[in-house]
């Protein structure tokens, strides 16, 4: 039988945390992407599409990750595409994240003052211009805390991807106990490498968020 | 798209949806209720406590929130065993739900108790309570009645993510959706058809928790 060192277990969590990494920037991005567009149909002055946006954040805040990973999986296979697990991943958590995102952001445009759409109104903007010149230029910078918190979330998210075969860190632990017969000390290992991924975000989250509040303490 | 539809296993296979239900359901109230009870207790820990449990209720909060749940449900169902402790699935899928909220609703709870104005502990202190008196009778209730939205939240988001203990054979919903799956090769329409019923079981468990809510603080004059 093979012994397996600390550092053979420590060295391949490490190589397959790029995956995780990679996975979350993409999935990040393009929720982002999404979330924006999302953002736009969520408070858009036609009814019918506002309530769609609104169903589509109610379905994909209201059902678990792990359940649309499952869909993305086997229902794009319906289509007679063969659906490799990254593809469905990236799929699902773009679309997951883009759901919360855009709700996120809704709050810290709604928090912005009405005056400042009538005045951009009575200056005779468009609703697109009105947001591109006056409105989002004031949210992104109440939205940047809560954003960089939930980008947390993304990270912890990608975790279950392992559970329909993408190999990222936790499939990389789940495989390496399988093989060295020391799950306490792969897993606690695999725990540690995401607290390593997410407690600089949390922290900087929370950094933000108290800058902020300074800014806005004298007005 | 040739594919064609068919839901005609639910007949066949609705008891074992209906038993996935019932365990979702179980571990999510002994989830909320102990995990909450948790949280109270790590919040005033880390809010009103003594200086040097402060430090250990931050590290156990900062560890749990930033590390996936099925790393934690993994950690306790594989790893525990290498201590000693052996686990049944259900009982480490009820730990790992409790000690995950209990992290999160303790910042949540801590967030209403430091928002609690001054003056509420020192009538406390004036009626010659003691700290922990006035902290039970005076601070507590309206600091939960402050953030319970968000602790609703919060509880609905451990349910669904209750999804993830299917992996270490706790049979709730998604477990039979698995073995729905595994058994119709009906994949889609399995997970369809589970994700719709965690959606309702999400609308409803909002619902009963503003309930429980509005039970538990009637109308009161919270300052």
């Amino acid at each position: 039988m093979t012994e397996f060192t600390l550092w053979d277990i420590l060295r391949n969590l490490l190589l397959a945390t790029r995956w995780t990494i990679l996975l979350s920037l993409v999935s990040f991005v393009g929720g982002g992407l999404v979330g924006l567009l999302l953002l736009f149909l969520r408070i858009s002055s036609r009814k019918a599409v506002r309530v769609f946006a609104r169903c589509y954040i109610e379905l994909f805040q209201g059902t678990p990750l792990l359940m649309q990973l499952f869909i993305a999986f086997f229902g794009l296979g319906l289509f007679g595409i063969d659906v490799p697990a990254w593809l469905a991943a990236g799929l699902a958590l773009i679309l997951w994240t883009a759901a919360f995102l855009a709700e996120i952001w809704r709050g810290c445009v709604e928090a912005i003052t009405k005056g400042q759409w009538e005045a951009s109104a009575s200056l005779g903007m468009g609703r697109l211009q009105q947001m591109r010149y006056v409105i989002l230029p004031q949210a992104m910078k109440i939205a940047v805390p809560p954003t960089v918190g939930f980008s947390v979330q993304v990270v912890k998210g990608t975790a279950l991807t392992s559970i329909i075969g993408f190999v990222e860190l936790s499939k990389a632990g789940t495989v390496v106990t399988n093989a060295t017969f020391q799950p306490f000390t792969v897993y606690g290992l695999v725990a540690l490498i995401y607290f390593a991924l997410c407690w600089p975000l949390s922290k900087s989250s929370q950094m933000l968020e108290r800058k902020l509040n300074v800014a806005h303490r004298n007005h | 798209m040739s594919y064609q539809f068919q839901f005609n296993w639910l007949a066949q296979y609705y008891p074992e949806i209906v038993k996935g239900i019932g365990i979702t359901l179980q571990l999510i109230s002994i989830g909320a209720v102990l995990g909450i009870a948790l949280g109270i207790a790590c919040a005033w820990a880390r809010a009103l406590g003594p200086t040097w449990l402060k430090p250990i209720v931050a590290a156990y909060v900062e560890l749990i929130r930033n590390t996936p749940f099925l790393i934690q449900l993994f950690f306790i169902f594989f790893g525990l065993p290498s201590l000693g402790l052996q686990l049944g699935e259900l009982q480490a899928a009820n730990i790992a739900m409790v000690v995950n909220l209990g992290a999160y609703s303790c910042e949540i709870i801590r967030a209403g108790i430091q928002s609690t104005p001054k003056g509420q502990f020192e009538a406390g202190a004036s009626l010659a309570m003691t700290p922990f008196e006035t902290f039970r009778h005076v601070v507590l209730v309206p600091s939960l009645q402050r953030i319970w939205p968000a602790l609703s939240s919060q509880v609905v988001i451990v349910m669904l993510g209750s999804s993830v203990v299917s992996q270490i054979a706790a049979e709730d919903l998604t477990f039979a959706a698995n073995f729905i799956q595994s058994r119709t090769f009906r994949a889609f329409e399995a997970y369809m058809v589970s994700t719709l019923i965690y959606l309702v079981l999400a609308i409803l468990l909002r619902q009963i928790l503003a309930v429980i809510g509005g039970f538990i603080f009637p109308r009161r004059a919270t300052r």
